[in-house]
């Protein structure tokens, strides 16, 4: 997993509550056996209209926001399907950092383990920066994940919370099955003692 | 001892290391595994020289990408028919039980776990799905993970878990007649909101919970993942074990007894305290119908769709009217006046045979109307089987519907069951969000009688109204 300390970029704004993860990625492309590739199918159904031509309303067809890394989002973020996909996609698009005032469970654990960092700001919080997104010049953030703050070149900044063990894998891009792995004797321990009623076979 | 809640119970005794400034390391003792979010899990151990460590607990079926239709014809789509292939080579690789398509016990993954006895009470389970929610109603932990968790499960049988909070949703008094499982969930999605119970694990508990069948509970607990939770469970008793009993891998004679003696210490002890708790009164819950986008957008039968100016927050208005646009819909429509397209009946929710017992009694005697397109698709082959067996199939058919092979088919249409762009839906099924059962389709989320109410109507219908033409039938205890 690539690490992650510090990210400066463009923020994109998307202003909907309850994103699911069917919006961040529609159902037709799961079908891929990679984890690369996803992002040209990125919010496929609101980037792209019923014949493919990109729909210029939508913010990721705006040229301000090319190359943009940072996602603003709404409460909620992430919520429905476990696809992990999800964030497949965005992080092949180019995004490595998601600011919302909460995001879905399984969508918040996924982002982690792919080196994306979903950051959870109060809603006034996250109020100002659409403000600053939606101004006429891009708008860039930088995130700085040692610090546990976000600022910008105008005097903004704010702190977040995180755990620390997530912090940690991030910053230095632990892969976290060789972690778990580090308890295989309690592991092996555990299995002796397994109710033989749960072994699996046809009985 | 201090008391514990059931959730406290299957979370202590499955904890084998607590290391330091870490999450928990959770065992897992079943991982059920589909075709769409596991390849790149089992890509990922074959970089890394992996293993599965415990391809005994582990079992595979396909459903989400597999066709409803004519089972012995070639699959077109071949990304799709690449996708099923992979899992076959995958399992057959690491050692893994398949249910193929052509195995009599293949069927959607959280339809075949409980009837194949796979789920059981005080197991942690999990598959890359988000309504693996689905088998806390046997009083298990079950959760979905996405597929870099499917692969640290292979690897390890192992999760790192941060110890979620507790919520109990009591549904106090009985649910009125007609009034479903699935009108439950809603109404208290509704309520808390799709984000209400995110960081919790719910535990279902009250005297309508306490007379639900075993099917009324999955219902509700595969639901749970639709108001944010990361899981939701019942405690078991007489109706769990009755249910288990004679299924093919659940313990059989003395060792079934013996299990059962220890399942009935899973339930909260007197004293526990949950970290929040909501109150529902069953009795007051009516037919659902979901009007929006998102499956806490619901209300009523008898009630019109809100106007979003209505809403407390601009959030909300927001949403509303996005909403409202998408569905094509305008504020102070009745429920009951809503037309629709299309009907499935169908999917983890609601594909179990009490569903297709409870929909064929309102079909029977009927014909689905003119302009509407409905079809059954049952939770997995052995439902199938039983619902032909009990000539359920022959009322769905007789009705008009069409009648098809198990599979996730349009509940989230990866596989040719799709909407068409502006056609509605009364769906079964656990999510209406914008493009979900196909680009531009519009899903209103009901109960089976609900649904099956709508395909004769040609329009949602208040079910407690319904004139019944069809005989008394039997119904019997589930194979």
């Amino acid at each position: 997993m690539q690490p992650l300390r510090q990210e400066t970029g463009i923020v994109t704004p998307l202003d909907r509550a309850n994103v699911d993860t069917d919006a961040i990625i529609p159902k037709q492309f799961l079908k891929r056996i990679e984890r690369s590739g996803f992002g040209q199918f990125l919010f496929y159904d609101w980037r792209f209209d019923s014949k493919g031509n990109p729909d210029p309303s939508f913010v990721l067809n705006q040229k301000k926001y090319e190359g943009s890394s940072i996602l603003l989002a709404r409460e909620n973020f992430g919520c429905g399907s476990s696809r992990e996909h999800a964030p497949w996609s965005l992080l092949d698009y180019g995004f490595r950092v998601i600011i919302a005032p909460s995001f879905a469970d399984i969508f918040y654990n996924n982002c982690f383990k792919n080196g994306m960092l979903p950051i959870r700001l109060t809603s006034e919080q996250v109020d100002q920066l659409f403000q600053k997104a939606y101004r006429d010049q891009p708008y860039q953030l930088t995130v700085d994940l040692v610090e546990k703050s976000v600022y910008d070149q105008e005097g903004l900044k704010f702190f977040f919370e995180i755990d620390e063990y997530r912090r940690t894998c991030l910053l230095e891009g632990l892969d976290d099955i060789a972690i778990t792995l580090q308890s295989e004797e309690k592991i092996a321990k555990y299995e002796e003692k397994l109710p033989d009623y749960y072994a699996i076979a046809a009985k | 001892m201090k008391p514990k809640t059931l959730f406290e119970k299957i979370w202590d005794r499955h904890v084998i290391d607590q290391p330091e400034g870490k999450p928990a390391i959770l065992y897992i003792d079943l991982h059920l595994v589909h075709e769409v979010t596991s390849p790149q899990a089992f890509e990922g151990l074959r970089l890394a020289g992996r293993k599965v460590r415990r391809p005994d607990l582990t079992i595979a079926t396909m459903d989400h990408n597999v066709p409803t239709t004519n089972r012995s014809l070639p699959i077109t789509d071949p990304i799709s028919k690449k996708q099923m292939e992979t899992l076959a080579k995958n399992c057959k690789d690491f050692g893994i039980r398949f249910f193929d398509l052509d195995s009599p016990q293949q069927g959607i993954v959280h339809v075949i776990g409980p009837e194949l006895g796979l789920t059981l009470p005080g197991k942690t389970i999990v598959c890359g799905d988000s309504h693996t929610s689905t088998h806390g109603a046997f009083g298990a932990l079950a959760f979905g993970i996405g597929t870099s968790e499917v692969e640290h499960v292979l690897a390890t049988q192992c999760l790192q878990q941060a110890k979620p909070k507790t919520m109990e949703v009591h549904f106090k008094g009985r649910l009125p007649k007609g009034v479903t499982a699935k009108d439950a969930i809603l109404a208290l999605i509704a309520k808390i909101g799709t984000a209400g119970a995110t960081g919790y694990v719910i535990e279902y508990t009250g005297e309508a919970i306490e007379h639900m069948s075993m099917e009324e509970r999955m219902t509700i607990c595969n639901m749970s993942i639709e108001a944010g939770a990361r899981a939701g469970m019942i405690a078991p008793d007489e109706t769990t074990f009755q249910y288990l009993k004679n299924r093919p891998f659940a313990p059989k004679g003395e060792e079934f007894e013996r299990a059962v003696r220890e399942w009935k210490e899973l339930r909260t002890d007197e004293g526990a305290t949950y970290d929040h708790r909501v109150e529902i009164d069953a009795s007051q819950i009516a037919p659902q119908v979901t009007w929006g986008t998102s499956p806490g957008m619901g209300t009523d039968i008898t009630k019109s769709v809100p106007d979003p100016a209505s809403f407390a927050t601009e959030t909300e208005r927001k949403s509303a009217e996005l909403a409202l646009e998408y569905m094509g819909l305008v504020p102070g429509t009745p429920m009951t006046e809503i037309k629709i397209d299309r009907v499935f009946i169908g999917s983890c929710t609601n594909s179990r045979i009490e569903d297709l017992r409870a929909a064929a009694k309102v079909v029977e005697g009927y014909q689905v109307a003119p302009h509407v397109k409905a079809m059954v698709v049952p939770g997995s082959q052995q439902v199938k089987k039983q619902a032909e067996q009990e000539g359920l199939a022959d009322i769905f058919i007789a009705a008009g519907f069409e009648w098809r092979e198990s599979g996730c088919s349009m509940c989230l249409a990866m596989n040719p069951d799709v909407l068409q762009p502006g056609e509605r839906c009364a769906s079964t099924s656990n999510r209406n969000f914008e493009g979900r059962q196909g680009r531009g389709g519009r899903t209103h989320l009901v109960s089976p009688e609900m649904a099956a109410a709508a395909a004769i109507k040609g329009h949602f219908t208040d079910i407690r109204e319904w004139k019944y033409l069809g005989k008394e039938r039997e119904t019997h205890a589930t194979t």
